[in-house]
């Protein structure tokens, strides 16, 4: 193993490869702060660069390099205008917005770059350390745990995005889990609730959801009500280009970074969870285990809010790289294509791939140290530059913000009815947030209900019906954990209710 | 009734119609090889049409108490006449006008129009800012996603050729 990482040292600390990191974490961070081209698309179009490098080992570190710098560009664009671009950084947006809002975007986006670092170098250490081993643990895991495993998240986000309100969190949840359901499904090749609309073969577009619930009614509450967007409830330029974490924050989000960070890392490590559903369950585990005055503060810009998703989501992308280099299985859609990338380079994946050739897997792994500090390195000092997009003035900074929303949703399926669909979820999407509907569980809803009843699908043929429950303990104790999080909400607000009674 | 309720309302009646369609209709083309299954297309969302209806209903009845005090910096939809509604209107007619010429009217007619628009509803009049502003955003954001990223997006009207 030692002689394997000194070789990977050697290789990724090139001249060209060092121009690979810096180059890929660059275009990364840029194109990836548009939203509807999240890292699986960019990966794609860089994929003809790298082939035509040659080498193997430079072309996985420029696409490596892209990765980390889409992912952290995403969250940005998550942060500053509440447009989510990709999935992962949904969870971003919660509290990053909020914070924005209060006129902390230097500092929100200080927490997301120091979160994101930290996340992807513990990664980094985890995967060198435990990729062999957690290999073969991973493929313990079959689909009926994989279907569990999203109950929990689900149950967990609609037991807490509701602040109070399971009913309608809940509610939001099955909403999105229909509407995955919408078009042709994986297992089922026959469309499903189209109502003949061609257009919907293929299902609602995650993107345009994402923006019909986030960016737009955020930017028709700025239309309404322009007293929002007055120095957007903030304060001066100076407070918004404030990078300065206080110490006290600091010792705060330390553990959640560093709890986050390991349990990101495992549940990216398993293949098809991935980056989303680490982002999502870190912060509801995180928001869940706080102290009850911190607990209120998750939604309305909490530091701890921001840091779990951001460390979760980059410790997981490190950690699909498990299957990917040690099985040759993509754990998620962006692992797929640099499965498809490798394979063009002629270099196959597998257990074989650390003792044939160590150069490219440790140099790969090298290179997710140095991918980490060249994206806190090129970030930190351009924080301030990035936080003042919301210094625009409001007549500008709108109609940019609705462009950019359309954009996303047309550059995702290049078909105009998109968006409309787009405006007509937007307006749906604000009606729902008058009545103080949680929006978030929707989306995430959406987002794992195709893999959901898939791996449900799977699970009934495998085991002939509903008995997988009973015959796979670690499922059976999922789904109890899934059941234990609707319950312990209503069951804590009852009794405090009863305890508020009692003293009065 | 709250709004929160009629809104219940209505999905409730989403959630039946998606119910009525998962347990009447769905199955009655599946070829025969599928009816062998333990899992059709229809059984997920027969499960949640199921769920559906009874949280929608859950909340229709009151049994969870809502909340609808707005809260601050929130919007009252009780007096949305004192809000910017005619803005907000007008820019979602503009993006659902945006959505229909787009193609014809080519990207950077239409999105140049788009920006120039959208602000002048907002109140901008500084036309010597506002155009050149928005015809360097429309040309850069083309040439970044046509040239650079090779996804294509047809620049002038459609009499001008696909160029």
């Amino acid at each position: 193993m030692i002689e394997g990482f000194m070789i990977g040292l050697s290789t990724a600390f090139s001249i060209t490869n060092l121009l690979m990191v810096v180059g890929g974490c660059l275009i990364g961070t840029f194109i990836g702060m548009l939203p509807g081209l999240g890292p699986m698309s960019i990966i794609a179009i860089m994929i003809p660069v790298a082939i035509s490098i040659g080498d193997p080992s430079t072309a996985l570190i420029l696409l490596a390099g892209v990765y980390y710098g889409a992912i952290f560009g995403g969250s940005t664009s998550s942060i500053l205008i509440n447009a989510p671009g990709v999935a992962s950084t949904v969870a971003t947006s919660f509290d990053g917005y909020p914070l924005a809002r209060q006129g902390k975007a230097g500092k929100a986006l200080t927490v997301a770059a120091i979160a994101s670092f930290c996340g992807g170098t513990i990664g980094a250490v985890l995967l060198m350390i435990f990729a062999p081993m957690l290999a073969s643990v991973a493929l313990l895991f079959h689909s009926a745990e994989y279907f569990a495993l999203m109950v929990v998240g689900l149950s967990a986000i609609a037991a807490f995005a509701g602040t109070g309100q399971v009913g309608k969190a809940a509610l939001m949840t099955i909403l999105g889990l229909i509407m995955a359901t919408v078009g042709e499904g994986a297992m089922f090749n026959l469309p499903r609730f189209t109502m003949g609309i061609m257009d919907l073969q293929s299902g609602f577009g995650f993107i345009t959801l994402a923006m019909a619930m986030f960016a737009l009614p955020e930017a028709l509450y700025l239309v309404l009500d322009p007293t929002r967007s007055k120095s957007g409830d903030s304060g001066s330029s100076g407070e918004i280009k404030d990078l300065r974490i206080t110490h006290s924050e600091a010792r705060a989000i330390a553990p959640v970074i560093g709890r986050q960070s390991i349990q990101g890392f495992l549940i990216g490590v398993l293949p098809g969870a991935g980056a989303t559903i680490a982002s999502f369950l870190g912060y509801a585990v995180e928001r869940n285990i706080a102290p009850k005055d911190e607990q209120s503060q998750f939604g309305k810009g909490s530091l701890k809010g921001l840091a779990a998703p951001e460390s979760a989501n980059n410790a997981a992308c490190t950690g699909s790289f498990v299957p990917l280099l040690t099985l040759g299985i993509p754990g998620s859609g962006t692992t797929a294509i640099l499965l498809g990338a490798l394979i063009a380079l002629n270099v196959s994946p597998g257990p074989r791939l650390m003792v044939d050739q160590p150069q490219i897997f440790w140099s790969v792994i090298i290179s997710m140290y140095l991918g980490n500090l060249i994206l806190l390195v090129l970030n930190l000092p351009l924080i301030p530059y990035i936080a003042k997009v919301l210094l625009v003035p409001r007549n500008y900074l709108i109609p940019f913000i609705l462009f950019f929303t359309l954009m996303g949703a047309y550059i995702g399926q290049n078909n105009a009815t998109e968006l409309l669909i787009l405006v007509g979820f937007g307006v749906c999407a604000t009606v729902l947030r008058f009545a103080k509907y949680p929006l978030a569980p929707l989306l995430i809803g959406f987002i794992l209900g195709r893999m959901m009843e898939d791996n449900f699908a799977r699970s009934m043929q495998l085991y002939d019906g509903i008995n997988f429950i009973v015959a796979r303990p670690m499922t059976m104790g999922l789904l109890f954990i899934a059941a234990v999080l609707v319950v312990l909400p209503s069951y804590r607000a009852r009794l405090q209710a009863a305890r508020a009674a009692k003293r009065d | 009734m709250t709004l929160d309720r009629w809104i219940a309302l209505i999905i409730l009646l989403i959630c039946l119609c998606y119910g009525y369609q998962a347990f009447f209709i769905m199955d009655l083309g599946l070829p025969p090889f599928m009816q062998r299954n333990p899992v059709w297309p229809s059984t997920f969302p027969k499960l949640l049409a199921v769920m559906g209806i009874m949280v929608s209903a859950a909340i229709l009845l009151g049994l969870e108490k809502s909340d609808q005090t707005p809260a601050e910096g929130d919007i009252n939809y009780r007096a949305l006449g004192q809000y910017k509604t005619g803005q907000a209107l007008a820019l979602l007619s503009l993006m659902v006008a945006y959505a229909v010429l787009l193609r014809p009217a080519g990207f950077l007619v239409s999105t140049t129009g788009f920006l120039i628009l959208g602000a002048v509803v907002l109140g901008e009049r500084k036309f010597q800012y506002l155009i050149p502003i928005a015809v360097l955003a429309a040309g850069s954001v083309w040439y970044l996603v046509q040239v650079v990223l090779g996804i294509f997006l047809r620049p002038w009207p459609f009499f001008l050729g696909i160029g």
